[in-house]
């Protein structure tokens, strides 16, 4: 069972669903989760939405065999570093076999279940990866 | 009537059994079952897969086929008979995950197998009035057969989304006009709170399937005054592949105009996503001017027949997204422990 609030995964769903992060327009950085102000260019800083293809690569890996509570039965299962392509980075869970995995592989997103509050909870949706060729 | 299909996205998941591994389970023989289902193996959706995560992909392939604007569809419809909330819409998931909120309407349609067309219907209806610009309708399924039972060896997964517009430069094929032909009949269910259906044997075949697919099959063919020789294609509901081979038979139409859209064999049944996947695969060999007829079935009972023209735009968006032999191709297969536990058939204390 995970245990996240419903209000507290509501606020951020738009941007799990869509991959929907920040740009800012005066030094062109990226950003994912969005932010509210640029840490680089602070308060001259222009943020404005941005939608990520979620074509990206992985950075780095790990493959789980021990999980946390609400994850047992899904081992071995893939936990990655994935690097968008217009640069923010990223954890996610990849849907791959474990042998299939190499840091470099080009992915993209697919919507699945991250998880639910156990049968009478929300089931909670978002974007993982899988590699690009599937 | 001057609406039809913009576009269309198919999504099956990557896993297979096979019936031979459910049949060794229970002590069937597999070549009788094959051979009297014609189905050879079923999906089986991934363990973080269910009928609104099918819905998504299914739509985003639409819109990606089309190259169309999200905030044009004025409404999304879900057929589906495994939702997975008894209470909350699978169609607000897919709206929102696809960037069609929040000036739309929305709602989650059931009625068996025919759930996903009497989306397409009512799609049909609204872009016809300008009520909306485009209508998103979408058949998805993660089925469910009760382990052992008949139903187990084609209960599938998959999902088919169909956007429905008016504009003429946009349609890849015309929907000429849709007739539905409805009566209650007792012949498959499933209670609230329970998991899996129960089907009352006899009423399966003839009083169900066979007088509502012939009704609806038989009445539209009146209405628009064709007949089975002006289709190029046939497409009926596909829970095995015989009933839509022999209805197929029964209504004047030819195994060849039936088997291109005939993709029950390696996927099962998708429920709500059948007929509606048994269209796609036409589409995706059809050539402009190719006339199609479908109907689907739902228990409970009804039929909703179509009739469709492929247009020349066919040929632009086609390639756009993955076809459905694409889907099909490269399976993983699992062994029945691990089907089992996919489809949460084991039951944790």
């Amino acid at each position: 069972m995970i245990f996240v609030s419903v209000a507290r995964f509501w606020r951020k769903q738009v941007h799990r669903y869509n991959l929907i992060g920040t740009y800012c327009k005066e030094c062109g950085e990226y950003y994912y989760p969005p932010r509210n102000m640029c840490p680089t260019c602070r308060r001259d800083g222009k943020l404005e939405s941005y939608k990520f293809s979620g074509n990206g690569e992985i950075v780095t890996y790990t493959i789980i065999h021990t999980a946390a509570e609400g994850f047992e039965h899904q081992t071995p299962y893939v936990l990655a570093i994935v690097k968008l392509d217009e640069g923010p980075r990223l954890t996610s869970q990849i849907v791959v076999e474990p042998g299939e995995i190499k840091i470099g592989m080009r992915v993209k997103p697919v919507f699945r279940k991250l998880g639910e509050s156990g049968n009478r909870g929300m089931i909670y949706y978002g974007t993982k990866f899988i590699p690009e060729y599937e | 009537m001057s609406v039809g299909i913009v576009s269309y996205g198919a999504y099956i998941p990557r896993y297979r059994i096979k019936v031979e591994n459910i049949a060794r389970v229970w002590g069937d023989n597999a070549d009788i079952l094959i051979a009297g289902l014609m189905v050879t193996e079923k999906s089986v959706p991934d363990l973080d897969e269910d009928t609104a995560t099918i819905a998504v992909e299914a739509a985003r392939s639409a819109i990606m086929r089309s190259d169309i604007d999200a905030q044009r569809i004025g409404a999304v419809y879900t057929g589906s008979e495994s939702h997975p909330y008894a209470v909350k819409p699978t169609s607000t998931i897919v709206a929102e995950a696809i960037g069609s909120t929040p000036v739309m309407t929305a709602a989650d349609f059931e009625l068996a197998c025919k759930a996903g067309t009497a989306a397409i219907q009512a799609c049909m209806g609204l872009v016809g009035s300008d009520m909306v610009d485009l209508g998103l309708a979408i058949g998805a399924d993660v089925s469910q057969g009760a382990p052992g039972d008949a139903l187990e060896y084609t209960a599938a997964a998959g999902g088919v989304a169909y956007l429905i517009g008016k504009k003429k430069s946009e349609l890849v094929a015309v929907i000429e006009n849709t007739y539905s032909f409805t009566t209650d009949i007792p012949d498959f269910w499933r209670r609230e709170g329970m998991s899996y259906p129960e089907h009352a044997g006899r009423f399966t075949g003839e009083p169900g399937y066979f007088k509502h697919v012939k009704g609806a099959a038989n009445g539209l063919m009146e209405m628009i005054d064709t007949k089975p020789s002006d289709y190029d294609y046939a497409v009926f509901h596909q829970p095995n592949g015989k009933f839509p081979l022999r209805v197929a038979k029964m209504l004047g139409f030819n195994k060849e105009q039936v088997k291109p859209g005939l993709v029950v064999s390696r996927l099962g049944n998708t429920y709500s996503g059948s007929c509606m996947m048994g269209i796609a695969a036409t589409l995706d060999q059809a050539e402009p001017g190719d006339r199609i007829f479908a109907t689907a079935f739902g228990s409970g009972a009804g039929g909703d027949a179509f009739s469709i023209t492929v247009t020349d735009r066919i040929e632009d968006i086609r390639n756009g997204a993955p076809t459905v032999e694409d889907l099909l191709k490269n399976p993983i297969y699992m062994d029945y422990a691990m089907y089992a536990k996919h489809k949460g058939k084991i039951k944790l204390i």
